[in-house]
């Protein structure tokens, strides 16, 4: 697993806990951040137009969640098992290619 | 090893500075406040001297750090300790949240002095009470021993339960007088309270763990509970810890209200730290003048002793309850809290709040004799003059 270029990240599971039980004495977290499914926090979700984008990586740079990835070919795409949808990405892309839009769930 | 204590004459201050060191505790986080700046000094005298191994001495810039180094130290498992007063501990208040959340048994003496303004440095429980809620354990000493004896009892009992603990001693009532105190030889000490097994720790690098993180509200509610079942549990180990220091050294703190003469009396004296001590002399002599009168002196406060309060209520008609602080457009914080636990029990004793030695005012025996016509007084009538009584105001 490369888990900054090239590929989605992979092996993760979301850590759900559904009885006080299984909860840990004190609060630590249970994995990595890979385990944390900061998706779900989403309403905005970001699109990338591949023809605006000049493959600068200022988004890879700037979003706090190990989120964006850069695909094979290069460009960059969002691993929506972590985009919590904040912007950022659009904010500081300089060509304006990732557009945050309302995400239908 | 025969446990043969050894007697010293020492501040209250320098009790707790010997316990810790006697803890072999391995951070502290300095920063002085009048009137606990002793603490601090005596223990880096120790540190000085070469008295103490394996310390680490962090001078902070405020009490705010000196609780965030505490908290750094005890998470990466280290025994941790650190010393305030009034101001300093509102200084620390989100710190405290912090270090009761991730479940740190820390330990820390305030050494109660009156918030201001106007600015005060004398005795006044308010400061500590003000933290009640922080989840942090607060043990009250009476005298200069049993601040010795708390420090220790305390990070035994917070080790196992994980939760932090105030040792809480008077300003300059038991800060800087001085008393004999039995101290403890280091081997003997050892047994009882052995190194720190932490429940995790930042320093295990093959597991790596991230604490204080974000809990949504799928999450938070649980570990609330969480925290509220170890104090449950401390409860248990308290009184556990306190039989075993008894056995072991000869003073038993396995009741977290400590009674004193309380057996066949019609009324009593409730109260906590260092005003116990005149109380329980006041009982003595106002029991030869004929009163059937006792004292329970409280601990514990947090967590609190329901069921030993729910004990004591059943048998005796009145409880005068001796606050040192209060709590502005309400009463005595104790007044609340002991009619809170008694109001869904079948014991009804009469309550009444005397709010006394705010600020350092003298509290003697003479006004445990005044208070003690007044709550007769009032037991015969069957009903009270006034709940809330501000005892010393100049009329
Ligand atoms: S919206 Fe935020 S989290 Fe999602 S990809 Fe952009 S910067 Fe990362
Ligand atoms: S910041 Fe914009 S241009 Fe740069 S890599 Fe990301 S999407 Fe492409």
């Amino acid at each position: 697993m490369n888990t900054l270029f090239g590929e989605k990240k992979e092996g993760a599971t979301k850590i759900v806990l559904t009885k006080v039980d299984e909860y840990p004495e004190a609060p630590i977290s249970l994995g990595t951040t890979l385990s944390n499914f900061t998706g779900d926090w989403r309403t905005f979700i970001p699109v990338i137009d591949d023809s605006k984008c000049v493959k600068c990586y200022i988004c890879w740079k700037f979003c706090p969640e190990p989120a964006i990835y850069i695909r094979e070919d290069g460009y960059v795409a969002v691993d929506y098992d972590y985009c919590k949808g904040c912007g950022i990405c659009a904010n500081e892309c300089p060509t304006n290619a990732i557009t945050m839009e309302k995400e239908e769930k | 090893m025969e446990y043969k204590p050894i007697r010293k004459v020492v501040s209250g201050n320098y009790a707790a500075a010997y316990a810790v060191k006697h803890a072999r505790v391995e951070v502290v986080a300095a920063y002085p406040i009048t009137p606990q700046t002793s603490i601090i000094e005596k223990i880096a005298e120790f540190l000085a001297n070469g008295e103490v191994e394996n310390l680490q001495y962090v001078p902070v810039e405020s009490e705010h750090s000196a609780m965030a180094a505490t908290i750094g130290a005890s998470a990466t498992g280290a025994r941790a300790f650190t010393a305030t007063s009034a101001q300093g501990l509102a200084l620390m208040h989100e710190m405290l949240h912090w270090a009761a959340g991730a479940r740190l048994p820390i330990v820390m003496v305030d050494v109660n002095r009156a918030m201001a303004p106007p600015w005060s440095v004398w005795d006044d429980q308010t400061d500590s009470l003000a933290q009640r809620d922080t989840g942090w354990m607060q043990f009250y000493a009476e005298n200069n021993q049993e601040v010795y004896d708390g420090v220790l009892m305390s990070f035994k009992v917070a080790e196992k339960v994980n939760v932090p603990a105030m040792v809480i001693e008077s300003a300059f009532i038991l800060s800087h007088t001085y008393d004999v105190v039995e101290m403890i030889p280091q081997e003997l000490v050892d047994e009882f309270l052995p190194p720190r097994e932490p429940l995790y720790t930042l320093t295990d690098f093959d597991n790596p763990k991230a604490i204080g993180a974000l809990a949504t509200p799928n999450d938070y509610y649980e570990f609330r509970y969480k925290l509220a079942k170890a104090h449950e549990e401390a409860k248990k180990v308290i009184k556990e810890v306190g039989k075993e220091f008894g056995e072991r050294f000869g003073r038993d703190y396995s009741q977290m209200i400590e009674l004193y003469r309380t057996d066949d009396a019609d009324f009593v004296f409730m109260g906590m730290g260092s005003l116990m001590g005149t109380v329980k002399q006041a009982v003595d002599i106002l029991r030869e003048e004929g009163y059937k009168v006792g004292a329970a002196k409280v601990r514990w406060f947090r967590p609190f002793p329901s069921e030993e309060l729910y004990e004591l209520a059943k048998n005796v008609e009145g409880i005068a309850v001796l606050d040192r602080n209060y709590s502005f457009g309400m009463e005595g914080i104790l007044f609340t809290e002991a009619k809170g636990v008694l109001y869904n029990t079948d014991a009804k004793p009469l309550m009444k709040n005397y709010i006394v030695g705010l600020g350092g005012r003298d509290f003697t025996v003479d006004d445990v004799r005044k208070i003690a016509e007044n709550m007769k007084a009032i037991i015969e009538k069957g009903e009270l003059d006034v709940e809330v009584d501000w005892y010393h105001l100049k009329r």
